[in-house]
């Protein structure tokens, strides 16, 4: 299937097209490309996806009702749906409102959690709370999630009371792109932080989605 | 050159002053506002009404219209950077002229978290609003908010996180005030973007507080219902 645009992503989400599995992703617009890839690589032809906009998490609290009204719409249609969302600062509110559902989320409290493996990241966290992450879709949306919606396109004085407390920004990475590997180090150098890359592929989000 | 720049504050009488500096730290205008307080000092106006009247006054018209989606947070941390520059000016002057005090109040982002712009705000409003507030800053754990509540014995715990992972340590620093038996000294209010009442209601608090004007209330409220309970 051809893939939106990563603001198509961001601000509408991917609409349902083609159904032909068992079983409906319900996933964060964020989460769009990698779970294709993932599908595409593994033929997981069993798997559908719909995506709700990635924007949804400027607010997070929204998540868990528009998940309420996604699942409501697609449940008669699948076997099962499966919520592919961490907790992404909903505190504890969308895992509440899949055991509502009656539906199963992924563990973890956000993507780059799960991205890097949810057990090695809670061990990093403790030592490093200090760092602001970037995803593939979070460097390639940088200015629409971070920059626009902070005001550093307008008030660039802004950055102390955001960022004084960080000291690094590390980048994972899901594929091998230079070019976005360059603008995470760009994406760094605006925020005043030190970079770091790590690769860490799709972790946790592939492991979690083979056992569908 | 604008009509806005036009504005001279000092010809201004202290009404339209005030509407003045209303608008200014709604447009977060850190020196136009800097420049009103000391134009209302030098007319002999008393720090605390300077505070309370115009600074608390222009921020409670930010805090609304934030609430009702109007303004969104860039412009709430100008208008704040804004009445910061006031208060500095202000606040050695609060000491020295006596400014009635509603109550003290410890606060502090918790272990492992470093966001303090919510923290940050609520400080500066209950400061605004007549509390005296000590600000332990970030990443405190429960060793520190002891230690600063035995030191300060202040009237109200406050404690904030940004993260669902940092969130439960607030229930740590609670069961660690139960098990010393010292829960009841104090109000404990918590706060922070994945925070719900029906979390601060779970882990012990005596109130959930969504943004820095919902603190201010509560804890004028509270402050108050337990100074009745004492003299009653």
């Amino acid at each position: 299937m051809s893939l939106p645009s990563d603001s198509q992503l961001t601000d509408t989400g991917l609409d349902l097209t083609g159904a032909t599995g068992r079983i409906l992703l319900l996933a964060c617009g964020a989460l769009a490309r990698e779970i294709l890839a993932l599908k595409e690589a593994n033929a997981w032809d069993h798997m559908d996806l719909t995506c709700l906009p990635a924007n949804l998490h400027l607010y997070p609290d929204k998540i868990p009702d528009a998940v309420r009204e996604a699942v409501s719409k697609h449940r008669q249609e699948y076997d099962d749906i499966f919520v592919v969302y961490a907790d992404c600062g909903t505190g504890g509110m969308l895992q509440k409102t899949c055991q509502e559902l009656g539906v199963e989320m992924v563990e973890g409290p956000h993507c780059y959690s799960f991205f890097e493996g949810n057990e090695a990241f809670a061990k990093v966290t403790e030592e490093e709370f200090g760092t602001f992450y970037l995803t593939d879709f979070l460097t390639r949306q940088f200015d629409a999630f971070v920059w626009k919606p902070m005001g550093l396109d307008r008030h660039p004085e802004l950055r102390d009371m955001y960022f004084g407390n960080y000291t690094k920004l590390v980048y994972q990475s899901q594929t091998h792109d230079p070019a976005l590997l360059a603008k995470a180090r760009d994406c760094a150098e605006r925020l005043k932080l030190p970079f770091e890359h790590r690769h860490t592929g799709y972790g946790d989000l592939k492991t979690v989605l083979e056992k569908l | 050159m604008s009509e806005e720049d036009d504005i001279i504050l000092s010809e201004l009488d202290d009404e339209e002053l005030v509407q003045q500096m209303f608008d200014d730290l709604y447009d977060g205008l850190k020196e136009e506002i800097e420049e009103a307080v000391n134009i209302l000092l030098e007319r002999g106006w008393q720090p605390y009404d300077i505070l309370t009247k115009a600074l608390v006054g222009g921020m409670t018209i930010v805090g609304a219209d934030f609430r009702d989606g109007i303004l969104f947070v860039p412009e709430v941390l100008l208008a704040a950077n804004a009445m910061k520059g006031g208060m500095f000016i202000l606040k050695p002057l609060l000491a020295e002229t006596g400014a009635p005090r509603v109550g003290k109040m410890v606060i502090g982002t918790v272990k492992g978290d470093i966001h303090d712009i919510g923290k940050n705000l609520v400080s500066m409003m209950m400061e605004g609003a007549g509390f005296e507030v000590v600000d332990l800053g970030i990443n405190n754990a429960v060793e520190a908010y002891l230690e600063a509540l035995e030191n300060e014995k202040p009237d109200i715990l406050g404690m904030s996180a940004l993260l669902t992972t940092t969130m439960p340590y607030m229930k740590v620093v609670i069961d660690t005030l139960v098990e010393q038996g010292l829960r009841d000294d104090y109000i404990v209010l918590v706060g922070g973007a994945p925070l719900n009442e029906e979390f601060g209601k779970a882990i012990g608090a005596d109130a959930y507080c969504r943004d820095a004007a919902v603190a201010v209330e509560t804890a004028k409220d509270l402050v108050g219902r337990k100074h009745n309970q004492m003299n009653g």
